[in-house]
This record gives C-alpha cells, structure tokens and sequence, in this order.
C-alpha cells in the first residue's frame, strides 16, 4: 500500500496509470445530456481488492459516473472495461444493466435507498439472489414440483442471508417488512442485499449519508470488512470525509465533470487543488496552495 | 381507541342546533337537486312515444327524509361520536379488528372453510340447478381473478383487456373442437398455450410503457381481439358465434341419454344435472389449479421477482433481473390461466359469440382483484361472492339492483381503501411468519 501511495504522490497527475491490477478501468468517459457536459473525458481506474473512492462536491458528475458504470445511462463517449480475476473482461457500456449485474457481476446501491419495502428483510436478500436460485429451480420448472435440487438451493441461499444479517446485527428483523427497518439498517441492509448477488466489484452510493458518527464506524467496519474477506472490491462516492479518508485505498477527485485529482487519501488531502474545490479550507490558504 | 377530544364540541347545545339545522338545509338541497330528475320526472309509455309524469310528493319526501334523517344524526348520533367525519364508523371498526387481531385468525379457518363449502355444495339438499349455475359462474370469476391477480397483483403490471385472453381460450377450444373434432382435454392445455402465445405477443412491445399506459394499451388490445372476432367471419363466423361447441366428456363418457353415456354405464337414472356437476366439479379443479401454481410460483424465484418488480423495478434491474422476461412470464402465466378459463367457458356455454368478451368483462374481473385485495388469494375468493353472487342475490330489487351493487363497492371501498384483504403475507421467512400491512406494500407502477 504505502509503496503505490509514493508513486502516487510522485506522479501526481496520472497515478492511476500504475494500477498493478485494475479490476475496472474507466477511459475518456464523456456523459452529454443535450448542451450539459456531466462528465468531461474521465480516466480512471479501481485496483482489485482495494476500496476506491469518487469525491466531488455537489453537482461534480459523481452519480452520473455511477449511472455509466452500471449501465443505467448509456455513455456518450468512452470505454468502460471489468476485469474477473479470471481474465475475462466486459465492456460495460455495451451491456444492459441487468447483464452488468449479472454477468459482470457489478453490483450497486442507490443514494436514495430503493428496497423492496412491501417485501420481508429476508425476501430482499433472496431477491439478490434470483438468477442462481432460477438456475436452480430449472427457470421454474424444477421448483413448481418442487425438486430437492431447488429446495437445496434455497437452503442455501438463506444461509447466506443469515450469514450477512448477522454481520450486520438484522438476524433479529429478518421478518419485517423493509420499510419498518430504521434508517441506518435500511442502508445496510441495502449494502448487504448488494452482496448477496455476490458481486465482484460493488459500488456504493453515498452509502453513509444520514447515518450517524456511530453508524457511520460501523459502515466502515462493514466495507473493510468485505474487502478484507470477500472477493469483492468496492468503488465508492462519499461526501462524508471521515468515512473517505479513513477507509478508501485510492480517491479519484471530481469537479464538474473532470477529474481533478486522484491517488492515496493522504496524497488528495493536501492537493491544492482539490482543496480549493472541496474540501472547503479558506479562500487564501487555497490562493497560497496555487489556485486552479 | 375513542381519542376524539368530545366535551369541547358537545359544550354548545344551542350553537350546535343551528348549526345543525342549516347543515340539515343544505343536506336537503343536494337531495333537491339530486331527487328532482332522478325520482321527480318519470317516463311512461304511451302509443306512439314516450311522455313525462311527475312525482313531486315522492321528491318531498324524500327531501324530507334526508332533512330530518341529517338533523337527527347530527344532534344525536355524531355529538358522542366525534370528531365523526375524520374518524368514521368504518374506520374505527377497522382499528379494532386490527388491534384484537380477530380479522387475522378468522382469516385462517376461512380458507379450508370455503374450501368444504365449495367441495361439498352439490351434494347439500339445497342445491338445485340455478344455484349450481351460480357456484358455476363464481368459480369461472375466481379463477380468473387468481390470473389476473398474478399480473396485477404481484407484477403490478395494470392490465385492462384481461378479456382478450379469455376470448382467445374460448374460440381456440371452440375452433379446434368444431373444425378437427380434438376432445377438451386435449384442447384445455392448447387453449392456455395459445392465450399465453398471445400474452407473450402483446408483452414484447408494450413492456416498454409503464403504468397508466400500459393500461390503455391492454384495453385498446382487448377490443382489437374483440373486433378481429367481430369481423373476421370466415374463421369466427363473426357476430353469429359459434354453436354447437362440443361438451366434455367424463373419461370419454358422454352425458347423454342412451348406451355408453355417463348415467348408463354407471347405471344411474338419467339426469341432465350430473353435466351441471360435472362442470361445477370441473371449474373449482381448474381453479384450485390456478391457485396452487400461484401460491407454488410465489415461493418461487420467478414469484418473488413479480412481487420485487412490483416493489421497485430499478432495484429488479440493479440486481441482475431480466426485468422484460419477468414481466413476459407475468402477462404469459396470467394470460393461461385466462385461456384455460375461456376454454371452459365455451364448453360450459356450448355457445360462444363476441358478445360475451366486451370491456365490461375485464372490468368486472380487475374489480374483483382491486376489491379483494391486490395479490390476496382469499380476498379475490371473497370479492367474486361478493360481486357475482351478491349480483344475483339483488335480483329481487330489479332495476335497482346496479345502483344497489354500485352503492356495496363504493362502501367497501370507503371501509377498506386497499381491498378486503389488504395485507401481504411473506413468502419465506426465518422464525416468523408476521403478515406485512398494505401501507408497506407497493401498488406497482407498471
């Protein structure tokens, strides 16, 4: 880690062309909508097994990139590639969203959580895992007569469901409805519902917005947690700075559609540039710093 | 429960009468205006046209009624009750059956309950032709309420030409059985194959639209079908029908008089009723069908996709749902089911002519799903003995029996906003089975 964040730091501009092994690479992403540029010829990439933060302020493209990625927008311009451990790669943005999930396995979460509120904790993490529980019931079939294959399956897929309601301390709400989780479990719950589809690159929208200091820790001890013991690597937009600096192993700086900025948390914290567009130091400590 | 804050509204008696007065004027009004043309103007018919005659006193004592009957309970009735108009009498009822968790425990032994009922109808001393025609009919509803449900209330999909399914099951059979002599049996699967053909047909491009468009695509679909019957007279023989549709057979026994029918080989006196059971027995095994499969596909992953579409289509998609094939396996399940219904109907009626399959059907049978409780099993059971059965009972009032039925829908619609039975009950669970309250529950968007 601290060997790529001297290289970072030491060439400062282009860090993200010495990613040893990128699990996504973003190339001269361009995002019109009609005359708004939302996102101006972006270049980035996400190592595999490390967590990876998208910071900007308001309006800087964040979500937009998020959208691209997992394919809820169609890009204007660019090329957007995963790579599986395997060696197998997808362009993503030639696939349709439910294919990047499913067959480039990217998973997502939303700003504003989108569950499935009428549905049982517990149902929307079976949900995540519909396409091998529909292998399993031979697309339905097998499992209308009710085959020990399926029945199998969904033993199974309810372990992995208990296994990361347990994480995250929802056991014991397993069977309420999702809307009458409190806010804080909403969010983890949407994380861990991510998870269950097994993803090998999961990216999170501002998942600590609205928490609270101690949910907040408790968040990061999730996300460092799936990092550390799941094969899953994590791309992450966050407007919340402790949560960013504390657990992000590489930060890409956004502001109005460009990059900005990108290397180690330590390395972004004290570019001046970035300073001046975000993180909100005063106007003549960032005029020192060399403005933009 | 009684939070109202009373004494405050009840402190005024002489306010309170003038004000109920001019209240009760106002009331009486409205029953002015409405009572004028409705009861005051009657048509007759004379030789050579229609003319008016008037019922003026009729009108006044019906305003006199609604007067005294508003004066009434506004000094008596509401004063104790209030705050009356925020909190209804229905609503109120509503809260203690959900507090003492009555309504949910009845729920249980409902069930088997109608399930006895309905398997034991035709042997009770009561059952005489009309009321087996009747169970005929309620049971043809349900079961295509349990289709429909499976578009509407678990996909969320709003579908307003359920009836061209119906059509398309129904002359299927009727045209594979009349032109190529094929028995029911082997045409009640091709029936539902094809109706799923054509849910399959009108999904691929309506899937794109959502919502209040889609409905209006479905009905225009359900009126083309319609006219293509209509018109397209050397296949359907068009506004005509087609008659003389062959009836089911029992294991390959007629019921008819003579050798080798069902009455002589089982060496039983003829009677034209063991058809009529016969049918009944074959609708409620058609439709029990229908509700395992949908009971069996809800615990499915397929079923739990509808519900999860149903919840939030984007999630469906952020997931890795096929969200296109989930919808088409929704619309092609329903429109089977529909066909399968339709075959009956045309085995049933030995008759079957365009008529039979106009919007008015569809309505009928997405009022059933929306009153029983969107995706409620029992709630659509409930619903089509409330509207077909309730229909038939109202005969008596004769040409009041629509405004009748209109004014029971409007009503259970007033006491129960989300259906009769509003609540979903999980398809899965880890300790608990708890039932999930309607406000939690999406309606579905398309």
């Amino acid at each position: 880690m601290s060997a790529r964040a001297q290289a970072a730091t030491a060439a400062r501009s282009e860090p993200a062309a010495l990613a040893a092994d990128p699990i996504l690479t973003v190339e001269h992403l361009t995002m019109r909508f009609g005359g708004l540029l939302a996102i101006d010829d972006l270049s980035f990439s996400a190592e595999r097994g490390q967590i990876t933060a998208v910071i900007g302020p308001n309006g800087a493209g964040k979500t937009t990139v998020f959208n691209c990625l997992t394919g809820f927008y169609k890009p204007t311009e660019g090329m957007i590639t995963m790579r599986h451990a395997d060696g197998a790669s997808f362009l993503l943005e030639r696939m349709d969203d439910f294919r990047i999930a499913r067959s480039a396995r990217v998973a997502r979460t939303f700003q504003n959580i989108r569950l499935f509120p009428g549905m049982t904790v517990l149902e929307n993490l079976l949900v995540a895992q519909h396409n091998t529980l529909m292998r399993a019931s031979g697309y339905t079939l097998a499992g209308i007569f009710g085959l020990a294959v399926y029945r199998k399956a969904e033993r199974k897929a309810v372990e992995r469901a208990r296994y990361w309601l347990d994480k995250t301390g929802l056991l014991e709400r397993a069977d309420d409805p999702a809307s009458d989780l409190p806010y804080g479990a909403q969010r983890r719950l949407e994380i861990i519902r991510a998870m269950c589809s097994q993803p090998l690159l999961l990216c999170l929208d501002e998942p600590a917005a609205g928490l609270n200091p101690a949910e907040s820790d408790e968040l990061n001890r999730l996300l460092r947690d799936i990092r550390d013991h799941h094969d899953t690597s994590l791309l992450l937009i966050e407007h919340d700075m402790s949560v960013v600096m504390g657990i992000s192993d590489f930060i890409v700086v956004l502001d109005y559609g460009e990059k900005i900025s990108s290397g180690s948390p330590h390395f972004v914290r004290n570019d001046p540039k970035v300073i001046a567009a975000y993180l909100g130091i005063d106007d003549e400590d960032a005029g020192t710093g060399g403005a933009p | 429960m009684a939070a109202g804050p009373a004494p405050a509204l009840a402190a005024a008696p002489a306010h309170s009468l003038r004000a109920g007065i001019i209240d009760a004027l106002i009331a009486a009004f409205i029953a002015l205006a409405i009572a004028a043309p409705i009861i005051g103007l009657r048509t007759v018919s004379l030789e050579g046209g229609l003319a008016l005659t008037t019922r003026w006193g009729a009108v006044a004592i019906a305003v006199a009624v609604v007067f005294a009957g508003r004066l009434a309970l506004t000094l008596l009735w509401w004063p104790r009750h209030k705050p009356a108009r925020r909190d209804s009498a229905g609503r109120r009822l509503l809260a203690r059956a959900r507090d003492s968790g009555l309504a949910e425990r009845a729920m249980l032994l409902l069930a088997p309950a109608l399930l006895i009922f309905a398997i034991a109808l035709p042997a009770t001393p009561f059952a005489d032709r009309y009321v087996l025609d009747i169970g005929i009919l309620v049971l043809t509803y349900i079961m295509l309420g349990w289709g429909l449900n499976i578009v509407v209330g678990l996909a969320g999909l709003l579908d307003l030409g359920y009836v061209a399914f119906y059509a398309v099951g129904a002359y299927s059979y009727a045209l594979l059985a009349t032109h190529f002599g094929l028995s029911f049996w082997i045409c009640l699967p091709l029936a539902g194959f094809l109706a799923a053909m054509w849910g399959l047909i009108l999904g691929f491009p309506v899937l794109r639209l959502r919502g209040d468009y889609l409905a209006i695509v479905t009905l225009a679909f359900g009126e083309i079908i319609r006219i293509v019957l209509l018109n397209w007279y050397d296949l359907t023989n068009g506004p005509d029908g087609i008659s003389r549709i062959p009836r089911p057979s029992f294991f390959g026994l007629e019921f008819d008089r003579g050798e080798g029918g069902f009455a002589a080989f089982f060496g039983i006196g003829y009677s034209s009723d063991h058809r009529i059971v016969f049918l009944y027995y074959l609708i409620l095994a058609l439709a029990l069908l229908t509700n395992f499969v949908t009971l069996r596909l809800r615990r499915l992953p397929v079923g739990r996709a509808w519900e999860a579409l149903r919840e939030d289509e984007i999630a469906c998609r952020s997931l890795g749902i096929n969200t296109t094939a989930t919808k088409l396996t929704a619309f092609a399940t329903g429109a089977m089911f529909g066909g399968f219904a339709g075959s009956f109907f045309a085995t049933r009626q030995g008759f079957i002519s365009p008529e039979s399959f106009v919007f008015l059907e569809s309505a009928l049978v997405l009022a059933i799903v929306v009153l029983g409780g969107l995706g409620s099993q029992i709630g659509v059971v409930i619903a089509a003995l409330v509207m077909i059965g309730g229909f038939e009972l109202f005969r008596e009032f004769e040409q009041y029996r629509m405004l009748v039925f209109g004014f029971a829908i409007v009503l259970i619609m007033v006491w129960r906003p989300r259906g009769i039975i509003a609540s979903r009950t999980p398809s899965i669970f880890l300790k608990e089975r708890k039932s999930i309250g309607a406000e939690s529950v999406g309606e579905g968007r398309g």
